[in-house]
């Protein structure tokens, strides 16, 4: 063991070893149960007690959650709503994003600083507590109950954190390569999409990827804008199969709900964890 | 705010772009200009949104909270009589202390996790970064999907969770822990601590990392055991990021809804009913549109206290 990490051997190996499987195991185990109960046979999901593995591999429990029985709106179209709100959300987040924080670095204006300390200063006020007026003011715009009501919400609620990735990423840019695009005869907007966006990109994927996990995960505001069960999204439609309106609770069904919900949250977060932790990390420091 | 460079900034340094060839004046004037008129173009649009869905629902917040504002019916102007109202409110004063009572337990909790975290994963090696993944895992999942797994896993007779506690002798397979406030904020702080440990893990371990390491090391060759290290060396250099953390799980409790919403529906008796829950409550249950802006009104000033604190830490850390 070299002695350059000291706290290397402030624990000896062996312990660290089985501290560090223990709590992995602790962590990983609510994993376990959400895709083990997901795959028994919807008997053995409601056995009491429970099996720890399952004793023989089914999908059932999908099926049913996936068949007809959801309020008459089916999963499947809530799932659908979850992708179509939280791909928009984070469609129109990125490109706005990084307008504004292209503007905000790069072309500024009388008042530019200002208002970018107001686009800060939203983070100062938690989104919950503007949910009545904002339900008021969608309603007057007849965008109550309506995907794309909920896509603008999420965007503004993830526009000021994009905008400030964004901001970062273009003023750590020397002005001499737009300058130089712009000499060799680019205009302002080609030069931007020529030059400086390649180099923004990973400020772009860490918008991207806050972004939709925020849209993908809201309950709160979901809850309250969506009144129509063919409007909810995932977590409002595990709110909907838990309340077991059609008779008993079906907790199959229920886990294989979450399954659905937390597995492309955690493939994208595998594929690309480095810009999500880089992202974090920028923005909690700065 | 670093200073920014700019087109306009360097035609005043042309050293600054040494080796490009210089605009002609003309053509710069017209650039700089062009160059605003293009700068409000392409905030406007974030603006716009941030404007019709953010600041103006934050004026109407206040204008509403000064009225009797039903969902239906005549609205009528009523002066602070909401905010007066607040204060007699035996449920909301309920709701607010629980609130209160969960960030107390939240926050110490989280951040001894976090700093445990940090401190395992803080090694060389490909065995250290697998674990810190692992561990990072549930901040990507949902509050709302983490909360009907976690209520699923401490069902009484059916949760897996409660059927290795029962098996190692440390529960019985017909508890009920939703049955008591303890019980029910028990399970709740599990399943926000495995959920949000990581986050804090991460930010503390960032912090860590910018600490040298021969600070460590010099101190140890002075003969300093590692207690000493830790509570004299590593403990002053990270107290910036961990008031940040701090600060995270302060503002994160006080707005808690999704957890008590989905795992305890406010009970056993209504008595895990958090802040923002009584304000969904009078708003969207009770209709009480005008006292439950007044409510959110009073949740806004606390978290800008607790955001104006963090900026301030932020900013003396920045000058030490």
């Amino acid at each position: 063991m070299s002695s350059s990490a000291s706290t290397h051997r402030a624990v000896p190996r062996a312990v660290w070893w089985i501290v560090n499987l223990s709590l992995a195991a602790l962590f990983l185990y609510p994993f376990w149960v959400v895709l083990s109960q997901s795959i028994k046979t919807p008997t053995e999901a409601a056995a009491a007690p429970p099996t720890l593995f399952p004793q023989s591999f089914s999908l059932a429990n999908f099926g049913k959650l996936f068949s007809n029985e959801n309020g008459g709106a089916g999963f499947a179209m809530q799932l659908g709503n979850s992708v179509l709100v939280s791909i928009g959300a984070t469609l129109l987040t990125i490109v706005l994003s990084t307008l504004a924080g292209y503007g905000f670095a790069k072309l500024r204006f009388r008042g530019s600083n200002l208002l970018f300390f107001a686009t800060l200063a939203t983070f100062m006020i938690p989104f919950q507590a503007v949910i009545t007026p904002l339900y008021l003011v969608l309603h007057q715009i007849g965008l109550t109950n309506n995907l794309l009501g909920l896509m603008l919400v999420y965007t503004t609620f993830n526009l000021p954190f994009g905008i400030f990735l964004m901001r970062n990423s273009f003023a750590a840019l020397p002005a001499s390569i737009e300058e130089a695009a712009l000499v060799d005869g680019c205009g302002i907007l080609r030069a931007m999409v020529r030059v400086l966006l390649p180099v923004a990109i990973p400020g772009v994927i860490s918008t991207a990827l806050f972004t939709f996990f925020a849209a993908w995960n809201e309950f709160f505001a979901a809850l309250i804008l969506m009144t129509d069960q063919s409007k909810y999204t995932l977590p409002v439609a595990l709110n909907v199969l838990s309340s077991g309106t059609f008779g008993t609770l079906d907790w199959g069904a229920l886990q294989s709900g979450v399954a659905v919900t937390i597995v492309p949250c955690i493939v994208i977060y595998i594929l690309l964890q480095k810009y999500y932790v880089g992202g974090m990390l920028t923005g909690a420091t700065k | 705010m670093a200073p920014q460079t700019s087109l306009t900034d360097t035609a005043t340094s042309p050293g600054a772009s040494g080796h490009t060839p210089a605009l002609p004046s003309r053509r710069r004037r017209s650039l700089t200009k062009s160059r605003s008129a293009l700068g409000q173009v392409v905030v406007a649009p974030a603006l716009l949104l941030l404007t019709v869905f953010f600041f103006l629902p934050v004026a109407l917040m206040l204008w509403m909270s000064l009225h009797k504002w039903p969902l239906l019916g005549k609205i009528t102007f009523i002066g602070l009589g909401n905010y007066t109202a607040a204060f007699q409110d035996q449920n909301f004063l309920r709701a607010a202390g629980f609130t209160l009572l969960y960030t107390v337990i939240m926050t110490p909790l989280l951040l001894l996790v976090g700093v445990a975290l940090a401190l395992l994963i803080r090694r060389p090696g490909r065995a250290a970064r697998v674990f810190q993944s692992i561990y990072f895992l549930p901040v990507v999942v949902g509050f709302a999907a983490a909360g009907y797994l976690w209520l699923f896993m401490a069902q009484p007779n059916l949760g897996p969770l409660l059927d290795l506690l029962s098996r190692a002798g440390l529960a019985s397979h017909s508890d009920n822990w939703f049955g008591t406030v303890v019980g029910a904020l028990a399970i709740v702080c599990g399943m926000v601590v495995w959920k949000v440990a990581g986050m804090q893990m991460l930010l503390l371990n960032s912090g860590l990392q910018s600490i040298p390491v021969e600070l460590e090391e010099a101190a140890r060759i002075d003969g300093a055991s590692r207690s000493q290290v830790f509570r004299y060396i590593i403990l002053p250099l990270l107290r910036p990021t961990l008031a940040l953390v701090l600060v995270f799980s302060v503002a994160g409790s006080l707005l808690a809804f999704d957890q008590f919403f989905i795992m305890t529906s406010g009970g056993p008796a209504n008595q895990t009913i958090t802040a923002v829950y009584h304000i969904y409550r009078v708003s969207f249950l009770g209709f009480q549109l005008g006292y439950g802006a007044a409510l959110s009104a009073l949740l806004m000033i606390v978290l800008a206290i607790v955001s104006a604190f963090q900026m301030l830490i932020l900013r003396n850390s920045d000058h030490s």
